[in-house]
């Protein structure tokens, strides 16, 4: 076995990453005869035998389970369409989308109306066309206020931090509240603007040097300037 | 009369100087530039996304729409712009010419759009838009099986030359040339055209000194790429 890169690198596609059986090709990575090649430009992660590429850019593509932050295109009369950043649209049924009993011919914009936007889980992805939502659940709501900022999805997983820690300390320094969606989108809502703006140049900043060591470290320095 | 020596005092299998960069759009998915001797495209890319009229949609995998199109002032002489019968030829053949690199197997019912500029022309343009939207497809994250370089070989007079410019495909005694795009990752030819008088031997020769020509593009294109995504690091 002979591998050509080393951890964290950053790879294009075409590149050949190793040679032989004996590693695995992950996700962003394909094996041609005995050897495995890069598939998206991404860093190269190296977990036991599998070699893996973590896109560096890209759409989002809903996931199963994923939070997301929405934004209601189309009511009908059992549900709404929510546009998530993808292709296609999203669902959301009425029963899904509150505990509440709703009557039969119910308005539903009393629920959600145009243009609202939301916070949202996946719960269902079939092809690429259909994928359901819910908005039951803690922390699934209508979001009022605020802001909204867009980042690239493979980013996001480095907002939060390991077990979150890096979002703790945003939402501690900067006294706002904020919800990471899965597809990139950020929601913002802080008790002054100015608190906002930090807020935002700080998630910026994080994506910025999404791939540096000691992130958390220069996030906590910047703040506390 | 023989065609001893290059107008340009470059050798017979030495390409133009050439230059790349990536993301030079902002507000696109992924975009790039391209540029070898006068010659430079910019390509962008947009997608995955939804795709209209319905029925063009493909419930196994996405589809690639590009689109080739040169500027009004990219020759000397002003072009009428919008399509015309040489650039729908040309976006058909680099569309197929990039379809073989791509995997959009993961995107049913989608199209991913590539639009290629050509800003200024000094011959081998096609070739450049097709280095040019092969980085900015890996630029906006479809997944790929390597990247596609593409340079016009051919011959002028009697000699077999490596990228041709404009002086030497209007040359009296006539030239041929053959655009050759190839992927990175197997040197497999994706796109090979020729409009012209070629002897077999020749042709042979032509297709080793194209090949050649664009393993070397492959790496311009990786550093390109490669200088993009490191330069976001050190900031």
């Amino acid at each position: 076995m002979e591998i050509l890169v080393k951890e964290k690198d950053i790879v294009v596609p075409g590149e050949l990453l190793a040679r032989g059986m004996e590693s695995l090709p992950g996700f962003g990575t394909y094996r041609e005869g005995d050897n495995i090649i890069a598939k998206q430009v991404g860093l190269l992660s190296l977990s036991g035998r599998i070699i893996r590429v973590i896109p560096l850019s890209g759409r989002y593509v809903p996931k199963k389970e994923d939070l997301i932050i929405g934004k209601v295109v189309d009511v009908s009369f059992s549900g709404w369409r929510v546009d998530i950043g993808w292709a296609f649209e999203a669902g959301l049924n009425m029963k899904d989308a509150t505990s509440e009993f709703i009557e039969k011919k119910a308005d539903l914009t009393q629920y959600y109306d145009f243009g609202d936007i939301i916070s949202a889980q996946i719960t269902h992805v079939a092809g690429s066309k259909i994928i359901d939502l819910t908005t039951k659940g803690p922390g699934l709501r209508k979001l009022k206020g605020g802001r909204i900022i867009e980042i690239t999805s493979s980013k996001v997983p480095r907002v939060i931090g390991k077990q979150g820690s890096m979002i703790t300390l945003i939402k501690e320094k900067t006294e706002c509240k904020i919800i990471v969606g899965q597809n990139g989108r950020v929601w913002i809502s802080g008790p002054t603007p100015e608190k906002e703006i930090l807020a935002v140049d700080v998630i910026n900043k994080i994506e910025h040097e999404a791939h540096l060591d000691g992130l958390t470290d220069r996030i906590k320095e910047y703040l506390e300037k | 009369m023989s065609y001893t020596k290059r107008n340009d005092g470059r050798k017979f299998d030495e390409a133009r100087d050439m230059e790349a960069k990536v993301g030079i759009i902002k507000r696109a998915d992924g975009s790039a530039m391209f540029r070898i001797g006068k010659t430079i495209a910019i390509a962008s890319v947009y997608g995955p996304r939804e795709l209209f009229p319905g029925f063009l949609q493909n419930p196994e995998t996405g589809i690639l729409r590009s689109n080739y199109d040169m500027l009004s002032f990219s020759v000397n002489e002003r072009k009428r712009p919008g399509p015309n019968r040489r650039s729908v030829e040309i976006s058909m053949v680099t569309n197929n010419s990039l379809l073989p690199a791509l995997d959009l197997s993961k995107f049913p019912n989608t199209v991913v759009d590539v639009f290629i500029e050509i800003i200024q022309a000094d011959s081998g343009t096609r070739c450049a838009g097709i280095c040019a939207a092969s980085m900015a497809l890996a630029d906006a994250g479809i997944p790929m099986r390597g990247l596609v370089s593409a340079i016009s070989v051919g011959k002028v007079g009697n000699a077999l030359v490596v990228d041709l410019n404009k002086e030497e495909e209007d040359y009296e005694d006539g030239a041929t040339d053959v655009p050759i795009a190839t992927m990175s990752h197997n040197n497999e030819v994706t796109l090979l055209q020729l409009d012209g008088n070629v002897t077999q031997d020749d042709m042979k020769q032509l297709m080793n000194m194209g090949i050649k020509s664009c393993t070397e593009i492959h790496k311009i294109q990786m550093d390109a790429l490669k200088e993009k995504y490191k330069g976001e690091i050190d900031e």
